[in-house]
């Protein structure tokens, strides 16, 4: 028997409905047969072929997991006013399957950090997220959970990614609903294994990084530094006098 | 507001009663303010909380501010209200900064610049002179609970302070990765 794979979400199924009243009699009749026996073999096999849709128990889970993510109720500054209205008809996230957002994080798989995190509120947004159960997300909305943004100074962690995982970050200041929505698919699409590439990828742009002052598509020789050097094991800090 | 004479025959009756404890008065832009001695702040918040026909005896604010280079360095503010007549006056003792050409904002090594905590006349006081003591780093001598109020309690340095550092810690984007390989071990 030949199994056919098909990625999941992306693609819908094609789905054999009985058109008429023969149709759907016929197919109760063959069914019948089947369960008593009478179908054996190569019709067997026709007849499983058709009727049943095989794929990998993984590839459901991730299917299901991204299509009925429960989000925490969290808001940390201004970006939770877009995130909120996130949820309501207007925008409707709903349409993803992610409506009901959960008061908990032990309900919750999704954490998003919509605002500026304060270094006093770092170790509870980091309990927040110990406390959410396996398997969980988390999308850094805006850009001070992302790299601290206009908030440069004493009181703001510079990135929320400096004390826990960020699967997504969702540029802008704040980010339009529209936006975290795109954001929110493409978190999709990284729990069904299918990530979206970086854009550098998608359109071959790699060495196109800031430090490339050459011709495009070639590493500057920093850049070749740089990377040569990262491969470099770390050598043991000398304690200084300060 | 008391007028620029008004705020003259203050500072009179004050000093009269304890000579030396307004060195100054200012009335800029519309504010009436004393300059008092830091030693003796507490007793002209006293007398103008006390005194018939002043009765300031609502404590509006409590802030304090960093006048680095200028000495004596901090200074803090009490705006007091009188609310039967509507009126304001400033109070503004200047502190000298004791750990001063010593590192003053380091590790918290320095000494503070100490000064009376006046919670005793306003209780309103409680809260602002904790967040001047976690900004500035001012030690409120008699303060019932002086500890940090926004910052976390083990946080080292005064934020506020004129020479502290400006900024965070560096954010590390593509263009300044090569100064720093595996930043993100």
């Amino acid at each position: 028997m030949e199994v056919e794979r098909r990625k999941l979400g992306r693609v819908p199924a094609p789905t054999e409905q009985p058109k008429t009243g023969e149709e759907l009699r016929a197919k109760q009749i063959r069914a019948r047969e089947m369960l008593r026996g009478d179908v054996t073999d190569e019709e067997l096999e026709q007849y499983v072929e058709r009727s049943v849709f095989t794929t990998m128990l993984e590839k459901g889970l991730n299917w299901a997991r991204a299509n009925s993510i429960f989000p925490a109720t969290f808001g940390l500054a201004c970006c939770a006013i877009e995130m909120m209205s996130m949820v309501t008809a207007r925008y409707d996230i709903a349409r993803f399957g992610a409506e009901a957002l959960r008061a908990s994080p032990r309900q919750a798989d999704l954490l998003i950090l919509s605002g500026r995190v304060s270094i006093k509120m770092a170790p509870v947004v980091r309990r927040m997220y110990d406390q959410m159960l396996e398997p969980k997300w988390v999308i850094a909305m805006g850009a001070c959970s992302s790299s601290g943004g206009m908030f440069h100074n004493y009181a703001v962690v510079q990135g929320a990614d400096k004390f826990m995982p960020v699967d997504i970050h969702i540029p802008g200041c704040p980010p339009r609903p529209e936006a975290l929505l795109h954001g929110f698919n493409k978190l999709q699409r990284l729990i069904q294994g299918d990530p979206d590439l970086g854009w550098r990828q998608r359109y071959n742009a790699s060495g196109t990084e800031e430090w490339a002052r050459l011709e495009p598509g070639t590493p500057s020789p920093e850049a070749i530094e740089a990377a040569a050097r990262a491969l470099e094991p770390v050598p043991a800090k000398e304690p200084t006098d300060a | 507001m008391p007028d620029a004479p008004g705020l003259e025959l203050i500072a009179e009756a004050i000093n009269e009663k304890d000579p030396g404890t307004v060195t100054e008065t200012s009335h800029e832009h519309g504010r009436a303010t004393l300059i008092v001695n830091p030693e003796k702040a507490l007793a002209a918040l006293r007398w103008l909380r006390d005194t018939e026909g002043q009765r300031y005896t609502f404590l509006a604010s409590l802030h304090a501010a960093d006048y680095l280079p200028a000495t004596p360095r901090f200074a803090v503010h009490y705006e007091l209200l009188c609310r039967d007549r509507v009126e304001r006056v400033n109070v503004k003792a200047l502190v000298p900064d004791p750990g001063a050409g010593n590192g003053s904002n380091g590790a918290g090594e320095a000494p503070l610049p100490e000064l009376d905590s006046c919670v005793e006349l306003f209780p309103a006081a409680d809260f602002q002179e904790r967040e001047a003591y976690d900004m500035f780093g001012i030690s409120f001598r008699g303060h019932p609970d002086l500890r940090r109020i926004l910052m976390p309690e083990d946080y080292v340095g005064w934020p506020q302070r004129r020479d502290f550092p400006v900024g965070g810690e560096e954010v590390l984007f593509t263009h300044n990765e090569i100064d720093a390989p595996r930043w993100f071990e």
